[in-house]
């Protein structure tokens, strides 16, 4: 059972490294960017039938480890 | 007194802050990050360093390891424990302290001497200087960022848990004299029960004449106090 995961800084915490990659995406000509935010993305495949276990084991991943949650929000979504 | 230093894959600090304890007559104990016991200590320091490459985030896997769980049995019993740069990434992502530590603002690895000054000193770690005094140390990080939420800063200026902030020579706490953007200027925080003080500078660097200057020896001189 495979989940995607993407981790991404809360809205109002500065993002630096975005700033950055959004200046110069605009210095290279798209002018109509409204904004672009960096994360991080996690490919997880887990040995696992039980989907809602899965899920909840992919879920606590997040909360203990991948995720920083004062400063980050994390999204999972099923791949398969 | 007794101390132990925690070593990890990676740490690059250790050794100077053991140099330092030694000089200061510590009994100490280099503790590599496998064991699930410590020796019997007064101080237990998290150096500095880039413990498992800073991957994920900085801090977030030492804060997993073995040893961080006698560490934190240890902290909840009252001993002392100091994290210095990644040491204090590393408690705060063991939840040890609070807030985050994020990149610094101008996306720079900053090594450079800063000045900071003494916010509280009655605690534990600096009793030695006076309130106010503004000390010379040295920085070298890319995420000292620090950030906290509203009602955590408020819990920390209420309670006197800002044991330093950056400032110009003179103690003016300025924009200008922040290097990394940290929410007030903060450069270290202790816990509410004050037995946890985690800091970016790094008072080791400057604990011998011989090195760069010694304005970091009175904070394990507090501790021996």
């Amino acid at each position: 059972m495979k989940f995607a995961v993407t981790v991404t800084l809360k809205k109002d915490v500065l993002d630096p490294q975005g700033k950055v990659v959004g200046q110069t995406i605009k210095n290279m000509g798209i002018k109509n960017l409204n904004q672009i935010r960096q994360g991080k993305f996690f490919e997880i495949e887990m040995n696992e039938k039980d989907s809602m276990k899965a899920e909840s084991q992919v879920k606590e991943m997040c909360e203990k480890l991948l995720a920083n949650q004062i400063i980050e929000d994390f999204k999972i979504k099923k791949a398969e | 007194m007794k101390s132990s230093v925690i070593v990890f894959p990676g740490s690059n600090c250790d050794r100077d802050i053991a140099v330092v304890l030694e000089k200061l007559q510590f009994k100490n104990t280099m503790v590599w990050h496998k064991e699930t016991e410590l020796p019997k200590s007064d101080l237990i320091v998290v150096p500095g360093g880039f413990s498992y490459g800073d991957y994920l985030r900085s801090g977030a896997i030492a804060a997993k390891s073995n040893v961080l769980s006698e560490v934190t049995a240890q902290a909840n019993k009252g001993t002392l424990i100091l994290g210095v740069c990644n040491g204090f990434q590393i408690l705060i992502e063991s939840g040890l302290l609070k807030g985050a530590l994020l990149r610094n603002i101008g996306l720079k690895f900053i090594s450079k001497n800063v000045f900071i000054k003494i916010i509280s000193n009655k605690n534990k770690f600096c009793n030695k200087y006076k309130k106010d005094q503004v000390i010379e140390l040295n920085i070298a990080h890319n995420e000292g960022n620090y950030f906290t939420s509203k009602d955590h800063l408020k819990e920390l200026e209420d309670n006197d848990l800002i044991a330093f902030k950056y400032s110009n020579k003179k103690g003016e706490i300025l924009n200008e004299s922040n290097p990394n953007g940290s929410i007030k200027n903060i450069a270290g925080i202790l816990n509410n029960n004050k037995n946890i003080l985690g800091m970016m500078p790094h008072p080791e660097r400057m604990a011998d004449k011989l090195l760069s200057g010694e304005d970091g020896l009175d904070l394990f001189l507090s501790i021996m106090s």
